[in-house]
């Protein structure tokens, strides 16, 4: 699973990240996820616990309507899965889309 | 969360009047306004702040239709009108094409996650063929209704 590796190898990276902004996935922030993952050739789903979607589809990842404090599970398949899921990870949990986190401390459950 | 918990069936357009985004927006916030959704004095900066957030990123996802929305302490929770236009209506939507069916939602400014619910359950209909096929027919108010009470009854089409 190291990069140099012939590229037709099937590489698969998961991740569990959690949704830090204060307004949660909603529009803006999850086309940029989409605008994000479109750039990578791996295929990249996304789930919470009722839904697996497509995470280069605006409509699906609007579906999730992930608020503050949930987690999801990205998992990419394919050549530069590892650089995508790294890319997405900061722009969740780093950037949190460049938007503001919650004033109190959101202790929602899981 | 259901559409008849925040789609006002008053501010129902079976087929808009406006041929452009900016018109279909003004349009939908006024039936929301005139069915006393709004409260007083706000529907100007409502239409305005909705066109604004539609410059900055389009609502038009695909597929013909689009979902205009905004926040405004105007509201407690969330209400959403739902309008049809027949000719199209530029969007300067994702896919380029034109928005047959246009969900418009204003949400309160303190309540993310009750925004996020509605948008959940609006693209989890919006994103079967089917529905988006019934609504964009839906000839009348009364047709529209009776199609999003269906999808509350029965949300895989």
């Amino acid at each position: 699973m190291q990069t140099g590796q012939d590229s037709t190898e099937k590489v698969v990276y998961e991740i569990s990240v959690e949704i830090k902004n204060a307004d949660g996935l909603h529009m803006r922030p999850a086309m940029q996820f989409v605008d994000l993952t479109s750039q990578f050739e791996s295929d990249i789903t996304v789930s919470n616990d009722e839904n697996n979607v497509d995470g280069k589809s605006i409509m699906q990842m609007s579906m999730l309507a992930a608020t503050c404090g949930t987690k999801l599970k990205i998992r990419a398949e394919g050549p530069d899965a590892k650089e995508a899921i790294e890319a997405l990870r900061e722009l969740v949990e780093e950037k949190h889309f460049d938007e503001p986190k919650p004033k109190k401390k959101n202790r929602k459950a899981e | 969360m259901g559409f008849a918990e925040f789609v006002c069936f008053d501010a129902l357009i079976p087929e808009l009047q406006a041929e452009d985004r900016d018109g279909a927006i003004a349009e939908l916030v006024t039936a929301l306004d005139k069915a006393g959704r709004l409260g007083k004095g706000n529907r100007e900066a409502i239409i305005k702040d909705m066109i604004k957030r539609e410059k900055e990123a389009s609502t038009g996802m695909g597929k013909g239709i689009a979902v205009p929305h905004v926040k405004h302490k105007a509201v407690k929770n969330v209400v959403a009108a739902v309008g049809n236009s027949s000719d199209g209506i530029d969007f300067s939507s994702l896919d380029k094409q034109p928005v047959y069916s246009v969900i418009l939602l204003v949400s309160p400014t303190d309540n993310p996650d009750g925004h996020l619910q509605a948008m959940e359950h609006v693209f989890k209909l919006l994103q079967q063929e089917k529905f988006r096929k019934f609504l964009r027919q839906s000839q009348t108010a009364e047709q529209i209704e009776g199609l999003l009470r269906e999808a509350d009854e029965n949300p895989q089409f």
